[in-house]
């Protein structure tokens, strides 16, 4: 089985991001870059699924400029078998990405495409379950344990209540939560021989798909700033505070 | 092996997550328990650490000592006990085989070096032979087709966990100086090796230094490093291991004044005294500005040496400049952080004055920096014909 892995470039989680004067958006010269948290996750699953023998080949795929593939060479790094850049130098909306991916599905046809759940800088969660519905696949979102085996794929689901597992027919979707795993280092051996694995560029026009802008940024703004807090004399004046003016008690 | 910039930056980000991730928050266990968990060991193995100077013919990453020296940086970071686990394996005790060995003989030990699954120390320093190591008197006589050797070696990096020993004996008895040494490559399980206790000592608890005697402790011929064409030539090879070791050194020095520098400028910022920040007093920023200044041409002067020997030129001098200007460097840069951290940089649990203690080595281990100074001069004089 196949696993098709699509990963996105974003801005490390560690960087304090600044919002651009002009408020288009975050300030991204000069900024580290790394795979989506999620998507690492991702990667990683896809690896484990090759490793216990349930998957046979993981191939990641990412969408977006030139460097990207400094993000599919760290897949490649982590353990996947082959990497694929669609290169689309404007911004692409998840629509957008969701059917350039749905045109590497066609051509791939992998028994699973893993996702991860969200993307840190948009936060939007909606490219693996768009994904799924142009694809017509059946898609277990937000999965904190994969179990795959006899053409099935069992995910167990982190929802509001508790725990969900739902069964799915593959080929499926499914897109990871934080506790699904904790991705390993790729080793520096890894790393320098991921150079020798392919890396493959298409074109949106190679796979057919025209991209067209359906959503609008109007603005970008920074949280507010917090404000200085202070010093209760006692614990009746915190209750009071807490019932009266946080109103977070009653 | 030179390295694409993607790679590279790969490479590099690995370690740094590697050491700001898993390491730093382990540092005042360490310090305390004297001891680093086998668990990351393990992980240092896996991520391919131990290899990082062997050969990739031998199994390991083969980098350039401007890699190597970008590494050690990253590395730096933390305390440098952890360092040390990896620092002989990719220095000291692997560099002299690399550079003089035998095929026999890298084949042998090169590829257990850069997995980890060896380690290997490197034995030249005796209680009477320290600066001046070419005076040392650890007689190797040839006996039964091999070598008996017979003395004691003195605060040897890594001795209580090693597999392998780089050991500088005098093949010689006719000879007091360099002249008459050679290096073996010595298996520390061999017969007639007793190791000392553990040295009780300043600062990087977990990382360990021992005696290692040498009591008729018989060798086969073929332990001879770079066999018997480099017999009494052995001096040399401890001299090239040392320059690759002294940029290893500075370059750990940058990798720990950057790690000082930006927990004193952190510090500066938030602790406030006089109703504002400390960093806004003059003198506070005399002292982070001379840090960065002293610790920014630290690594110019390391990266531009690591180039140099890269390029194929010897960099004795250039090495030795890097080795005293760095080491030097960052016991200032210690002491201002002390000093900027005030009441709590002397307190252990800010890990200022564990940093402080940790560096104070840097000046002393691979040369003095009086033997760095004394060679300098020496080879200016030599060289100004
Ligand atoms: C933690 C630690 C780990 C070590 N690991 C190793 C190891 O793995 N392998 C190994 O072989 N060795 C190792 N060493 C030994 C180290 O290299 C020596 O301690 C160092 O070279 C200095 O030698 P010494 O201690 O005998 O000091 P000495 O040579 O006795 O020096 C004492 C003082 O005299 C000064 N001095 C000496 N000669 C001169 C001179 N000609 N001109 C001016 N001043 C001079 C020195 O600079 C120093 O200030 C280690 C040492 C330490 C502390």
């Amino acid at each position: 089985m196949k696993v098709l892995v699509p990963v996105k470039r974003v801005v490390d989680a560690n960087v304090k991001v600044r919002v651009k004067p002009d408020k288009t958006g975050v300030d991204l010269n000069n900024v580290k870059m790394a795979v989506n948290p999620f998507c690492e996750i991702a990667i990683e699953e896809a690896v484990r699924l090759k490793e216990s023998g349930v998957a046979t080949e993981v191939v990641a795929v990412s969408v977006g400029a030139t460097n990207c593939q400094e993000q599919l060479r760290t897949c490649l790094a982590l353990g996947a078998d082959r990497a694929i850049l669609v290169q689309v130098d404007d911004a692409v909306q998840p629509l957008g990405v969701a059917k350039l991916l749905k045109a590497i599905f066609d051509k791939e046809q992998p028994g699973l495409v893993l996702f991860g759940k969200q993307s840190i800088d948009g936060d939007n969660s909606q490219t693996g379950q768009m994904f799924a519905a142009l694809a017509g696949l059946p898609q277990g979102t937000f999965a904190s344990k994969l179990t795959v085996a006899d053409g099935k794929a069992s995910v167990v689901r982190e929802v509001d209540g508790g725990l969900q597992t739902v069964e799915l027919k593959l080929p499926a979707v499914i897109t990871t939560d934080l506790r699904l795993n904790e991705p390993r280092y790729a080793s520096l051996p890894n790393i320098m021989k991921a150079k020798k694995k392919p890396l493959d560029t298409v074109s949106p026009a190679d796979l057919g798909v025209e991209l067209k802008t359906t959503v609008e940024t109007v603005s970008v703004e920074p949280p507010p700033e917090r404000k200085a807090g202070i010093k209760v004399e006692s614990v009746e004046q915190l209750v009071d505070k807490l019932r009266n003016e946080a109103k977070v008690i009653s | 092996m030179a390295l694409d910039a993607t790679t590279l930056t790969q490479l590099l980000d690995t370690v740094r997550r590697f050491v700001r991730t898993e390491l730093v928050p382990l540092e005042s266990q360490v310090a305390r328990e004297d001891r680093i968990p086998e668990r990351i060991v393990a992980q240092m193995r896996e991520l391919g650490l131990f290899g990082l100077t062997v050969p990739e013919s031998y199994g390991g990453l083969g980098l350039g000592t401007e890699e190597e020296c970008r590494v050690v940086m990253e590395l730096g970071w933390t305390s440098p006990a952890f360092r040390s686990v990896i620092g002989t394996n990719n220095g000291i005790g692997s560099q002299g085989l690399v550079m003089d060995g035998t095929e026999a003989q890298k084949r042998r030990y090169l590829p257990g070096l850069a997995s980890g699954e060896l380690i290997g120390s490197f034995a030249l320093t005796e209680p009477d032979a320290g600066s001046d190591a070419g005076s040392l008197t650890t007689a190797a006589r040839p006996h039964n087709g091999g070598f008996l050797i017979n003395g004691t070696k003195r605060f040897i990096t890594n001795a209580p966990q090693a597999n392998l020993f780089t050991v500088f004996a005098r093949t010689d008895p006719n000879t007091t100086g360099a002249a008459g040494v050679s290096a073996f490559l010595i298996d520390a399980d061999t017969k007639g090796i007793v190791l000392g206790k553990p040295n009780r000592k300043m600062g990087q608890q977990g990382a360990h230094v021992c005696d290692v005697v040498f009591d008729d402790c018989w060798v086969r011929e073929d332990a001879l490093l770079g066999g018997r064409e480099l017999l009494n030539k052995g001096f040399a090879t401890a001299m090239k291991t040392l320059d690759r070791g002294r940029l290893h050194i500075s370059a750990l020095a940058v990798g720990c004044a950057e790690r000082l520098i930006s927990d004193s400028l952190s510090y500066a910022m938030e602790r406030k005294q006089f109703g504002q920040p400390i960093a806004e007093f003059q003198l506070i920023q005399a002292m982070l500005a001379d840090s960065r200044t002293e610790a920014y041409a630290a690594q110019c002067m390391v990266l531009d040496a690591a180039r140099r020997r890269d390029g194929g030129e010897r960099v004795t001098t250039w090495a030795a400049c890097c080795k005293l200007f760095a080491s030097e460097m960052v016991g200032r840069v210690a002491d201002r952080a002390v000093q900027i951290f005030g009441g709590a940089g002397y307190m252990e649990e800010y890990g200022i004055e564990r940093f402080y203690r940790d560096v104070r080595l840097f000046r002393i281990y691979e040369g003095t920096s009086q033997i760095q100074q004394t060679l300098i001069a020496r080879n200016m004089i030599r060289d100004h014909a």
